[in-house]
This record gives structure tokens, C-alpha cells and sequence, in this order.
């Protein structure tokens, strides 16, 4: 009896973790009969069971559910909330009885009489919901050694091993046919057998990630907050033993997700952001690890009020925190004890906090890594390593060594060979052009040693890693299989080109590449300008960003975000009318404060720390709006003033506050000289600006591409083609794309940066 | 009174050598080894142990010796922290009960040696040095003394 009884619990748990998704489906669309069905399957066959196993409980329950499911399916009732959510009450008390049976625990039947009267029709009664947490014994209940399931593995493997044994012994000696019948159905059950147990130790990390979607709507529901779940990368496979080790954490992070990071659809509606909250979960395979990435679109993390926080706490003093680095202070979250929400609430803030969470993360060789954007969100990676798993995987040789791919990293496989892929030598670099795309080519014999540099590439991999991609070449590529995969010792994980290893049905072990660490060890820069020659010309203006903001006299108005220190909401009377002009106190400090309207009789306004690099000046605004791109196109005033020109957002004419004016205007008597005026003029001034901009105002200068009224540029500095536009009698420093030369013809390469610098100095008189 | 440790008496690069009986998984012949390219010059390459892949330790090189003249095919299974390492060894002899005692005062090993030696066992008046399998694996922690 007790095994029949093990056996339900088991079953009904197994159930009611697959349903808790289908449950949460058709509350969102109680007419949706397929999830009926099932929820009806479950109560029923508990029921069923409870019957057989004298469990009068459960069997009340059940049936009561039951008999409400089974007439909104012949149509007799609607299913509307109050009815869902009784529902989903009892199904909730049939998971806490079954967890009480399996502790032995006693379980208060009290209120069971209520749940049952919820589900009457009219019923006054809102069933609450029961407030246990429902107690999750730590073990699944099947209880299996780990190493009895790696043993049955292994024994697996040898009998695979075995079986090639014999049917090559049996091809040599020309077996008789009934033979070989005999094999091949032997052949058959092995491979059946084998995935069968491997499936016992590996398991697809839904099992993780199919109890979310029923915890997030519970955890949102509770806090008045709206929670959207996207579910990705639920096919990967993981180590059974590993998805347990995460269940906890991952259950904490969501849950500090749906607390601490998403906003209630007030605030998030003030903010501008969508009312409901986006929070995903992925898992995917990279190399040796799983990352699982739980993404929310919150408010991220405060790093000024961990610290205020952990400093609070006097376990670190505020000046050794606010030497922190940001990831060393975003870091402070890990800090035991800690909880940054003020109010206690059910979900979170108990005291568990997130040390506990990467105190587990790490037991299992994990890391945590946290990037956080203020505002916008948190995102928070799990990396899990790999001690199992089944990756597919393309075989290759070189020489005579077989390596293993992972599937995931490939783009294509070519052959070299016509015009379409060919292998070139840049210097002593290969590169290989496939189609129309170049790219960096790395040897694979030749980076292992396994035979000399320079041979001829046969076969091309092309594989893609963070930041680009790369051919791969090798001498053939043989079979796809998939393998399970296991870590491979220190020693040989030291190469770092080697991801792990396996044990293919040829018998002989076989190294998994880690394509990222190929990359490395060959010395593959991407997102460098190494790798395509002309790249930098390609790369277009950066966009100018630029804040919208309503000002004080009414206008809508534009200044460029790099600008911008920090926008400050200010008391008008830290505004005063002395000696002479606007000033504004801040941070105990007066600065000059730039006004356009009036701002005496407002509650409160905004204020804009605008610093050139030196000065510092305040603008006062009414109001910020929102991020825009800078349209390049600018209509100029008619004259000079605080107005730069009026550019066109979204079919509105907008005015772009001039900085140099309000610089020269307000900033004067704060900022030194006037540095040096450098006019970027004629062809190429796109790449000039986003090259040599940094540049030059590093070294001093100012930098324009245009002359405002009244300004003489001290220098123009023009790229070597075509006839510059003549500029009076201002010197012009000429630059050209071709190396070398030093100051041949009167023209200095553009990337020589001391070359550039003297001659502008020469020639401007200047610095 | 306590029962004194089981050693392995076995031969590495023609040298006598006691190893604990408690770090032997068990004593195999080594068929195939895979080359690892890019590791260590210690580490010959891996091999299948029925379903499972160990990794295969060149004794010589780990010792900072010169290559064995004939290649060895028995090995030692030993695991250390969760992985398989098969140490490549001349000949085995025979399990027995010894005392471990410490070095000699005044005897310095050649440097090879020094990292894996741990004490003295005595077979009929032959003194055998008694090694830590674990001091020939490379890429671990550093093993405290």
C-alpha cells in the first residue's frame, strides 16, 4: 500500500508541476477547452486514486472540482474569475494535502468547507487562498543515488561500446544473415535503451522554468503588480541534479524581479513605460556553461542606496564603499542581511537574501553576473557549468584527430574552392572570403600543432562567436552526433581552446572545441578595425542624441544629451538675481543659470547642469520630455543667440539651443581663455568629427565644422582630396588616408596622431 | 593496535615507488590515447576506460624526466578532485602493509621527484620512496604539504 501510495504522490506532484502553466493559460482564456481538459483529466484522476487509496480528503476536493469542471464543460456554467480562481484554490489544497501526506505532517482541515462552497454557483464566499507556502520536501519521489544513474550510464556506454565490438567482428567474418537481423534489432533496442537512460539523468530545464508562469502571476497578483513571462530556451538540457540546485534561486530572483524591480502600473505609467512589467527567463548553452538569464524591465538597482544601506548597517564605512568600483557597488546586493525595500513584504525582504541565493549558485561552480541599468532594468545571468549534457555536434578532423563542434556555433559549413570562397594570405594573415563576406581564418591543425602552418585549408567552418565570426579551417568534416558532454580535467581545460570531453561510439575519447577560446587563443580581435580595412569609413555619423524638453517660456526645445551633466530639480528660491545676472546655488556652489521665460511663481523647476568640460552653467526648463535623435538637418537662425537653429521632430519645428552661444554668454567669466578654434571642413567631416573630435578637444582645441557668426577659426583641418573651401588667410593642416611619409607634400596621415598634433600647433600657433 | 596502510609497490622510470593503496582506483592497461594538443607535455592525452575517459598522465615528463626509451601500457586510475587520471607506470608488483615513515633527515630529493616523494616505506631493509599521486597531476591547486 505504502508504494501504491508513493507512487500517487509522485504522480499527482509530477501533474500538478506540468499543470501549473495550463492553469494559468485558462485563466487567461477560460474558454479555451483543451486547458479545461486537462485541469478535468487531473481532478479527476485524483479522485480516482483517493478512492482507491482511502484518502476521503482529497477525494472530497477532487470531486467537488469535478463536478463544477465537468458541468462548464457540457456548457451548464461559465467559467468566469470567481469560478477559476476556486478552482485553482482546491487544486492548490490537493498539492498542499499531497505534501503533508508525503511529510506526514498534519494538515489543518479547516476552510476546505469554504473552497468547497466557492464553487457554488452565486457563491458569496471569495475563496481565499491558502496562505501556506506549500511545503516542498527537498527530494523528488523517486529517490535515486546520483551515482546509480551515472553507473547505469556508464554501463549503457559499454554496451554501446560492446555492440560496435561485435558487429564489426561480425562484418569481418561475413555473418549469415539471421545474424545480422539479430544484431540490427539489438542495434535498435541499445539506441532506444540508451536514450532512455540518459533521458533518467538529463533533464529538459522546463522543469525548471514550467513552474514560473503559475508563480509569477501568484507573486504579481499578490503586490497589485502586472507581470508579463517570456519562456525561452526550455529545450535545453541539464543535468537533473543541477535543475534541483537552481530551483531555489531561480524562485528567489523572480520573485525579487516582480518585488524589488518592477514597478507597480502607477509608476510605471508615470515613467512612461508600458503598464505591464516584462519579465524573461532563458536558458541557453554557450560554450562549457548554461547561462540563465532572468531579464526584468524595472527600475534596476540603486547603487546610491545600497550603499546607504550597507553603510547604514556599519559594516563598511560610506567612504570604502563609494571607492567601489560600479560592479564592485553593484556587488554590494550580495552582502548577507541585506534587503534595499524599506517594507517587509511576504515575497521578499525575509532575511533570505541574495547571498543565500549565490551562496547556492556558487556550491554548484556557478557565478552570478548582475548588469544593471538604472531605471530601465536588471538583467541577472546565471552561469552554470556544464557537467553534463548532450550537445549536437559536428565532428571534424585534422590530421588524424577528430574534434567535436557544437552545433549552435556553426553558420555554415564550405568547401574552398572557386571564386565564391576562396583563402587569401593578408601579410602572414590568412583571411577567407566567403561570398561576399571577409573574414579572419584560423588553422585549426596549425593552432593545435597538429601539422605545419601555411597548408591548404580543405574544409571551412564558419563559426560565429560574441563579436563576429571566424573560419575555422580543417581537413574534412565528418558526422553529426549527439554527445554528452563532460568536463575534462584542469589540465587539459587549461588550453582553453577545449570545451570538454566525450566518449563517442568509436570508443576513442573526443575533445569538444570551445569556439570562443579558439578565437582567443589565435589572437582574433573583433569589433576592431583589424579585421576590414574600410569598416571605419563605412560606419556612419554616430547619432546625435538629444533631449526634448518643454522650456519655460513655452517653447519646445532641444539640447544635445552628451552635454548634459545631470538634470536636477531645483527650489526657485535657490534662484537669485546677483551681481549683475542669474545665478543658481547647488551643491554649495553658485553657478551661472541661463533662462529663456520666467521663472518666478513656479512650484518647482528643472534645471539642466550643462558643462562644456571646464565651465559649468545651469538651464532651467519647465520640463523634460524624452530621448530623440538629432535630426542632421538644421534650419539656422536668423541671428546669432540662444537658438542654434530649428530642426523638425516628428513633423514639429523645434528649436536647438545653441551651446556655444549660451557658453560664451554665460560660461565667461568661469571659463579660462577661449581655447583654439579647429574648423573640420570639406570632404569627410563625418569621420573627422567622430575620429579626430576626441582628439583635439583632448589636446585643447575646440572643435566646429561650421563657423558661427563673428568666430575665426584658429586652424581648418581638411582631409587631402578635393579642393578645401577657401578660409581667408586662416593655415590649413591637410590630411591624407595614404601611411607613411611623414609630412610628404604637405599632407600628414590621418591616423598619425603626434604628427597631426604638431602640425596643428605649428600652425595655429597655439598649444 | 591499527592496521598499517596497504601501499602499491610499482616502478616509475626504473625507480621502486609506494604508492597508497587508498589513491588507487584501480590498476588498468591502456589501450588507445588520444593526443590533446595544446596541454601540457604531462599530459599524453585521453583515453577510454571502458565508458569512461581518463586522462592520461605521462609519469616521465611529470617527473621532469627524460622519455621512457620503451612506452609504457599499465597505468595507475587515480581521481582527484572529480576527475580520472590513469599515471603511466613501468610494472606493478604487489600490494602489502607498510609504515609510511618520514624522509630521512638530510636526504633532499632531485627537484623532479621532490613535489610527489611524501615518506619512506621499508620492504626487507629496501627503503621505497612513497609517493602522492595527486603531486603528478598538473593544473591543480597547489597541493598542500
Amino acid at each position: 500500500m505504502d508504494d501504491l501510495l508513493q507512487e500517487f504522490i509522485a504522480e499527482t506532484r509530477e501533474t500538478l508541476e506540468a499543470l501549473s502553466g495550463e492553469i494559468v493559460a485558462w485563466e487567461a482564456s477560460p474558454d479555451d477547452r483543451d486547458r479545461l481538459d486537462a485541469i478535468f483529466r487531473f481532478v479527476h484522476t485524483v479522485k480516482g486514486s483517493c478512492g482507491f487509496l482511502d484518502l476521503p480528503r482529497l477525494a472530497r476536493l477532487s470531486h467537488a472540482a469535478e463536478d463544477v469542471l465537468a458541468a462548464v464543460r457540457s456548457g451548464e456554467r461559465i467559467p468566469d474569475t470567481r469560478l477559476v480562481n476556486a478552482v485553482l484554490a482546491i487544486v492548490d489544497r490537493i498539492g498542499e494535502i499531497v505534501e503533508a501526506i508525503d511529510a506526514g505532517a498534519p494538515l489543518d482541515d479547516s476552510g476546505e468547507d469554504l473552497l468547497i462552497a466557492a464553487l457554488e454557483e452565486g457563491a458569496a464566499v471569495t475563496a481565499q487562498a491558502p496562505a501556506t507556502i506549500a511545503l516542498r520536501s527537498p527530494t523528488r519521489s523517486v529517490r535515486l543515488n546520483v551515482d546509480l544513474l551515472d553507473r547505469m550510464m556508464s554501463g549503457m556506454s559499454d554496451m554501446v561500446l560492446a555492440r560496435n565490438e561485435l558487429a564489426r567482428r561480425l562484418r569481418d567474418d561475413g555473418a549469415d544473415p539471421t545474424v545480422e537481423a539479430a544484431l540490427e534489432r539489438l542495434s535498435l533496442t541499445v539506441a532506444e535503451m540508451r536514450d532512455t537512460v540518459t533521458r533518467t539523468r538529463m533533464q529538459k530545464i522546463d522543469a525548471l522554468f514550467s513552474a514560473l508562469p503559475r508563480m509569477v502571476r501568484d507573486t504579481a497578483a499578490e503586490l497589485g503588480k502586472s507581470v508579463t513571462l517570456h519562456i525561452d530556451g526550455s529545450d535545453v538540457e541539464l543535468d537533473r541534479e543541477m535543475i534541483e540546485m537552481m530551483r531555489d534561486p531561480l524562485v528567489h530572483i523572480v520573485r525579487n524581479a516582480i518585488d524589488h524591480g518592477i514597478e507597480a502600473p502607477a509608476e510605471r505609467r508615470a515613467l512612461g513605460k508600458r503598464e505591464n512589467g516584462r519579465l524573461t527567463v532563458a536558458a541557453r548553452q554557450s560554450g562549457n556553461q548554461i547561462i540563465i538569464e532572468i531579464a526584468d524591465d524595472g527600475r534596476g538597482i540603486d547603487t546610491e542606496r545600497l550603499i546607504a544601506k550597507v553603510a547604514g548597517s556599519g559594516r563598511r564605512s560610506d567612504k570604502d564603499l563609494r571607492a567601489l568600483s560600479e560592479k564592485g557597488k553593484l556587488d554590494l546586493v550580495f552582502e548577507p542581511g541585506l534587503s534595499t525595500k524599506d517594507t517587509v513584504s511576504a515575497i521578499s525582504g525575509r532575511g533570505v537574501g541574495m547571498d543565500v541565493v549565490r551562496a547556492n549558485v556558487e556550491q554548484i561552480g556557478g557565478r552570478i553576473e548582475l548588469s544593471n541599468a538604472p531605471g530601465k532594468g536588471l538583467r541577472l545571468a546565471i552561469h552554470v557549468p556544464l557537467t553534463l549534457s548532450i550537445i549536437a555536434t559536428i565532428g571534424v578532423g585534422v590530421g588524424d584527430q577528430r574534434f567535436a563542434i557544437s552545433r549552435q556555433a556553426i553558420e555554415e559549413i564550405v568547401r574552398v574552392g572557386g571564386d565564391a570562397i576562396r583563402v587569401d594570405m593578408l601579410g602572414d594573415t590568412p583571411a577567407a572570403t566567403v561570398r561576399d563576406r571577409r573574414m579572419p581564418l584560423v588553422d585549426l591543425g596549425a593552432l593545435l600543432g597538429v601539422h605545419e602552418r601555411g597548408r591548404a585549408a580543405a574544409m571551412l567552418v564558419i563559426l560565429s562567436v560574441p563579436g563576429g565570426s571566424f573560419a575555422l579551417a580543417v581537413d574534412s568534416v565528418l558526422d553529426h552526433e549527439e554527445l554528452v558532454i563532460k568536463p575534462a580535467a584542469p589540465a587539459v581545460m587549461a588550453t582553453g581552446v577545449y570545451a570538454g570531453q566525450t566518449l563517442p561510439d568509436s570508443g576513442l575519447p573526443m575533445l569538444l572545441l570551445d569556439c570562443a577560446g579558439l578565437a582567443t587563443v589565435a589572437g582574433l580581435q573583433f569589433g576592431r578595425e583589424i579585421i576590414l580595412d574600410e569598416a571605419p569609413e563605412e560606419a556612419a555619423a554616430p547619432e546625435v542624441s538629444a533631449l526634448l524638453f518643454d522650456d519655460l517660456d513655452g517653447a519646445r526645445r532641444l539640447v544635445p544629451l552628451s552635454i548634459i551633466d545631470r538634470i536636477e530639480p531645483v527650489a526657485a528660491d535657490a534662484i537669485r538675481l546677483s551681481g549683475g545676472r542669474l545665478r543658481l546655488s547647488v551643491d554649495g556652489r553658485i553657478i551661472p543659470l541661463a533662462v529663456q521665460g520666467t521663472w518666478e511663481g513656479r512650484q518647482a523647476i528643472s534645471v539642466l547642469r550643462l558643462r562644456d568640460g571646464e565651465a559649468e552653467i545651469g538651464y532651467a526648463i519647465a520640463e523634460a520630455l524624452d530621448i530623440v535623435t538629432l535630426p542632421e538637418t538644421m534650419v539656422p537662425p536668423r541671428e546669432a543667440g540662444p537658438v542654434a537653429g530649428v530642426v523638425s521632430i516628428d513633423g514639429e519645428q523645434v528649436e536647438v539651443l545653441d551651446l556655444h552661444w549660451l557658453f560664451a554668454t554665460h560660461g565667461a567669466e568661469i571659463g579660462g581663455e577661449a581655447p583654439p578654434l579647429c574648423l573640420i571642413n570639406g570632404a569627410e567631416t563625418a569621420w573627422m568629427k567622430t575620429f579626430l573630435k576626441p582628439v583635439l578637444e583632448g589636446a585643447g582645441y575646440r572643435v566646429a565644422t561650421r563657423l558661427k557668426a563673428g568666430e575665426t577659426a584658429a586652424v581648418v583641418l581638411t582631409m587631402d582630396e578635393g579642393a578645401p573651401p577657401a578660409h581667408g588667410h586662416v593655415p590649413v593642416v591637410r590630411l591624407r588616408r595614404e601611411r607613411g611619409g611623414g609630412e610628404a607634400g604637405g599632407s600628414i596621415y590621418r591616423y598619425d596622431r603626434d604628427g597631426l598634433l604638431a602640425a596643428l600647433a605649428r600652425t595655429a600657433g597655439g598649444r | 593496535m591499527p592496521q598499517a596502510p596497504l601501499f602499491l609497490i610499482a616502478h616509475i622510470a626504473g625507480r621502486a615507488v609506494a604508492i597508497e593503496s587508498g589513491q588507487v582506483e584501480s590498476v588498468v592497461d591502456i589501450g588507445a590515447v588520444v593526443p590533446v594538443p595544446g596541454a601540457d607535455r604531462q599530459v599524453l592525452g585521453l583515453a577510454a576506460l571502458r565508458s569512461r575517459v581518463v586522462t592520461v598522465i605521462d609519469t616521465h615528463a611529470a617527473l621532469g624526466l627524460p622519455p621512457a626509451e620503451v612506452a609504457a601500457t599499465r597505468a595507475v586510475i587515480t581521481q582527484v578532485e572529480g576527475h580520472h587520471y590513469a599515471i603511466m607506470v613501468d610494472s606493478l608488483e604487489d600490494v602489502a602493509p607498510f609504515d609510511l615513515a618520514p624522509l630521512s633527515p638530510g636526504i633532499v630529493l632531485d627537484p623532479g621527484w621532490r613535489a610527489t616523494g611524501c615518506g619512506i616505506v621499508e620492504r626487507e631493509g629496501e627503503p621505497i620512496l612513497a609517493i602522492d599521486l595527486r603531486a603528478l597531476v598538473p593544473g591543480l591547486a597547489a597541493i598542500a604539504a
